[in-house]
């Protein structure tokens, strides 16, 4: 590479010489080679650096500091400085950028527009420390109507005729999303899946099959079928709480998935059941459906394949057109509906893709939302939704728009140790959570990520118990779709208006 | 009493909901016997710190026996160009069997009081819906598309009297004590944030169902939008039109026990459930599952009167108990009252020409209701628990 195309570099490591013991902590934890011994010192190499913040927090001297490089580029509006970031690596490297997590652009936060209604005076608010307030929710489908009768004799006579769908119970309305063993690690997996079981919660499988360690949180799993089939077999699909058919991510809406070779060692190897260091690209469509009547003939053989006893979903990507290809999934026999936002995260995706496509998640649920009622199916069916829920708050605005179970990627990884230094797909993760390096895995305590993750949802549910008693509703399904209790401050009444939220005041 | 806004709120005013305190009460004579408004009005009035003077009304079962085989439709009307243009409406729909102006006492000094009507109904003959159907969408359209015309009730031998002023005074001025009813419900109102309008007053109707309101339904949003699902239109600005409208739905066209409806609308705790017995859990959370967009949140009591298919009165309160009911029988086992507060029982004692005693009077447990049926009396005594003295049997269990 010529001179005159090094660019400079975001962070700087900042190193105390008086403080630094030379102990060369710092140069084993840094995954990414940005740290190293000279013999004397301790050198750093800025360009290298992710700002992932192991070295600081590890460093027993507190000597590093990682810091804004403040070399100041001359300014342009327009040509942000990463804009020109882009245009210098592609010209250095001739491809399609990768990235991970989600969309990072500054794009307005629709959740953060939206305000909570609160009791005063003419209704009491329930206090959750005094009262029951409910958070549990079903998920599955669930017939139009119960076909009860009474006994035309005797009054006391009752009975229930209705054939039930099969649904099951969760305790919070939070599931985690799916991240694949390939994209996390299995000790973040297993972190994952107990406390999904020990919270009575969802999590997600992602892609990548299901390893045998944890068929034991399968009544807490959903788990997905994907493009590229990796690691389908029929223990897959019959051991888990639901099954999930991916056809979009919000991060990456008309792609399939992406595991660099780098990551498929032998453990995820085994478990996808694809070779060893081998890219893990499933198809941007599947091969088998190129239209709907192939959806519903898919969804038909899980179903079959699972005797009719595990609720079968898909995953779509939100997208413009959303709302009447969630009609035709709920139509082709969908027992349950997830839609991912275009701030959803991922392991790996092309940059192009996760910073310029797909529609935010609120519009989203709120489109679904009333097309799936103006058809008369909303009720039937249950609705996830994600893509950006960062907090309790946004858990909550998504439920009041219309989403029964709020689905949330990151929170759990920051949970863990996430700094968000956005570089998983290159599986140099020194939090050992987006890597399948051993040496870096043994990083996350089970235990230790295990309860955090507990911890974090425990207090969304708290703060969800909170805002409930605060409107004086009793239980969370009375929030779900309840827009009544929302409303919006934006710059723009026309989100508004698609949300079917009023302006605040009105 | 308001001489206005009879038939939509003032400009000012609308797309806002109506945030109520109410007195409600009513009561159903087993047997049939009819009786005479004034019995209701005078449980009525005594709840007077109940009413602000801006809103209340009376429904009255077995009113019209002439008629009983056509829709009962009470009208509000702005004017009698609209009165007529509506009676043509409905002329090309079906046949209006009787029309005639519902007796009022005018005060002579209101220049433009309402035109307040009655028509005995039929719709035409249709092989898609039923005419119990029809006349829903007969008056969701002309509630929402006729401007200065609304509906107040729409069943069979029977009739709601609502209107914006004092119980006393919308009494009087339809003349309630005239009436003789085997069922009848009351409704003052005390409402927070709006002045109200006639159409706004309780008791709210659809065909047969009448509901009279105490309360602020939180969970508005949410079952305003499952009606919608089904077709409903709420446009009445109050969170008590669902509830007429979630009667319908769950009881007309779902037909579910009135016992199970109350268990959809205000449905036991997931903890109480899971003491139960397998088949009450899987009945009951079913129930929660299927029917968790038409349970209803927030403060609320309510009297509900029916008559589909047996008339019955039903009370019901939320599973918190945030707004008072309380029910009596009287001596002779032929009459259940149910009342916002006991004062309209004593008021009724007060009486030294009539000598009225009650057999006992109770306090319905939170969530769970009073249902009293003609021809077979008290059926649930709202003490319950939810299949307590039910036979409950499910498929498969």
């Amino acid at each position: 590479m010529s001179l005159s195309h090094i660019f400079p570099t975001y962070f700087k490591i900042e190193i105390d010489r008086d403080l630094c013991k030379k102990c060369k902590r710092c140069t084993n934890h840094c995954s990414y080679g940005a740290l190293s011994f000279n013999g004397e010192r301790i050198v750093a190499e800025d360009d290298k650096c992710v700002a992932c913040q192991r070295c600081v927090t590890m460093c027993p001297g507190k000597a590093i500091r990682v810091v804004r490089n403040e070399s100041y580029l001359p300014p342009h509006g327009n040509y942000t400085r990463r804009i020109r970031n882009i245009i210098w690596a592609q010209s250095g490297n001739g491809g399609v950028l990768l990235s991970a997590t989600g969309n990072d652009r500054p794009i307005r936060s629709i959740f953060d527009d939206l305000l909570l209604d609160a009791c005063q005076v003419t209704n009491p608010a329930i206090d959750p420390l005094r009262e029951t307030i409910e958070t549990k929710v079903f998920f599955g489908r669930r017939p139009n109507k119960l076909d009860f009768s009474m006994d035309e004799g005797d009054p006391s006579k009752v009975s229930l005729k209705t054939e039930f769908y099969p649904h099951f119970e969760i305790d919070m309305p939070i599931m985690v999303g799916h991240m694949s063993l390939g994209s996390i690690s299995y000790n973040a997996c297993m972190a994952i899946y107990q406390a999904s079981k020990e919270l009575n919660i969802l999590a997600g499988s992602g892609e990548g099959g299901l390893h045998p360690d944890f068929y034991e949180y399968g009544p807490n799993i959903i788990s997905e079928v994907a493009s590229g089939r990796f690691g389908v077999d029929i223990n897959y699909l019959h051991n888990v709480a639901g099954l999930e058919i991916k056809i979009g991510q919000g991060a990456k809406p008309g792609h399939g998935g992406h595991l660099p070779g780098e990551k498929v060692n032998t453990l995820i190897s085994q478990t996808r059941m694809i070779p060893k260091g081998s890219d893990a690209l499933s198809p941007y469509p599947h091969h088998d459906i190129y239209s709907i009547e192939d959806l519903a003939q898919l969804i038909a053989a899980l179903k079959e394949a699972t005797r009719y006893k595990v609720p079968v979903g898909v995953k779509i990507a939100a997208v413009h057109n959303s709302a009447p290809i969630a009609v035709g999934i709920v139509r082709g026999g969908a027992d349950f509906l997830t839609l991912d936002g275009f701030r959803g995260g991922t392991g790996a995706a092309p940059r192009i893709i996760r910073d310029h496509a797909g529609i935010p998640i609120e519009l989203a649920i709120a489109s679904v939302d009333q097309r799936l009622r103006d058809e008369g199916l909303r009720d039937e069916i249950t609705l996830v939704a994600g893509g950006s829920i960062r907090y309790s708050a946004d858990l909550i605005k998504a439920i009041a728009l219309g989403a029964d179970v709020g689905m949330c990627c990151l929170p759990v990884l920051i949970a863990m140790g996430c700094r968000m230094c956005q570089q998983c797909f290159r599986g140099l993760c020194s939090w050992g959570i987006a890597t399948q390096n051993e040496y870096l895995v043994k990083r996350l305590d089970i235990d230790v990520a295990r309860n955090r993750i507990i911890n974090l949802f425990h207090s969304w549910n708290e703060e969800l118990k909170e805002v409930l008693g605060a409107m004086g509703i009793d239980s969370v399904e009375s929030l779900r779709s309840n827009r009544d209790r929302l409303r919006y401050i934006g710059p723009n009444p026309r989100i508004a208006e698609i949300l079917g939220v009023k302006h605040a005041g009105e | 009493m308001r001489w206005e806004n009879y038939t939509s709120p003032s400009e000012k005013f609308r797309n806002e909901r109506v945030f109520d305190g109410c007195g409600i009460t009513g009561f159903i004579n087993i047997d049939g016997t009819l009786t005479k408004g004034d019995k209701i009005i005078e449980m009525l009035e005594i709840l007077h710190d109940r009413e602000n003077g801006l809103g209340a009304g009376f429904a009255a079962y077995g009113i019209y026996p002439q008629y009983k085989d056509f829709y009962a439709l009470h009208f509000l009307f702005d004017n009698d160009q609209i009165r007529l243009n509506t009676e043509d409406f409905l002329s090309s729909k079906g046949v209006v069997v009787f029309s005639e102006p519902i007796p009022t006492k005018q005060p002579s000094n209101v220049d433009k009081p309402p035109i307040v009507w009655r028509m005995f109904y039929e719709p035409k003959e249709m092989k898609s819906l039923s005419q119990d159907e029809q006349m829903v969408q007969l008056v969701m359209e002309v509630n929402e598309k006729i401007e200065g015309a609304f509906i107040m009730s729409s069943g069979k031998n029977m009739g709601v009297f609502k209107g914006n002023g004092w119980s006393h005074e919308i009494a009087e001025y339809y003349k309630i004590k005239d009436y003789e009813a085997y069922m009848w419900l009351g409704h003052s109102r005390f409402p927070t944030n709006t002045p109200g309008w006639w159409g706004g007053a309780h008791p709210f109707n659809l065909l047969g169902t009448s509901v009279v309101h105490n309360g602020e339904i939180t969970s508005y949003g949410t079952n305003m939008r499952y009606l919608e699902s089904f077709g409903y239109k709420c446009t009445l600005f109050t969170d008590t039109e669902v509830i007429a409208y979630l009667f319908d739905l769950l009881v007309r066209r779902h037909k579910l026990p009135i016992p199970i409806v109350s268990l959809a609308l205000a449905p036991p705790l997931f903890s109480e459930i899971e003491s139960m017995d397998k088949k009450y859990q899987l009945a009951l959370k079913n129930i929660r599952a299927t029917y968790r967009s038409a349970m209803l949140n927030g403060p609320f009591s309510i009297v509900v009167g029916q008559n589909g298919h047996i008339p019955t009165l039903i009370g019901l309160t939320d599973r918190k108990k945030l707004r008072p009911l309380i029910a009596a029988i009287s001596e002779d086992e032929n009459t259940i009252y149910l009342s916002s507060e006991e004062a309209s029982f004593k008021r009724l004692m007060l009486d030294s020409s009539k000598s009225f005693k009650f057999k006992e009077i109770w306090h319905p447990r939170s969530g769970t209701a009073v249902v009293a049926r003609l021809g077979e009396g008290l059926i649930r005594n709202g003490l319950e628990l939810p299949f307590e003295n039910l036979q409950l049997s499910v498929m498969g269990v």
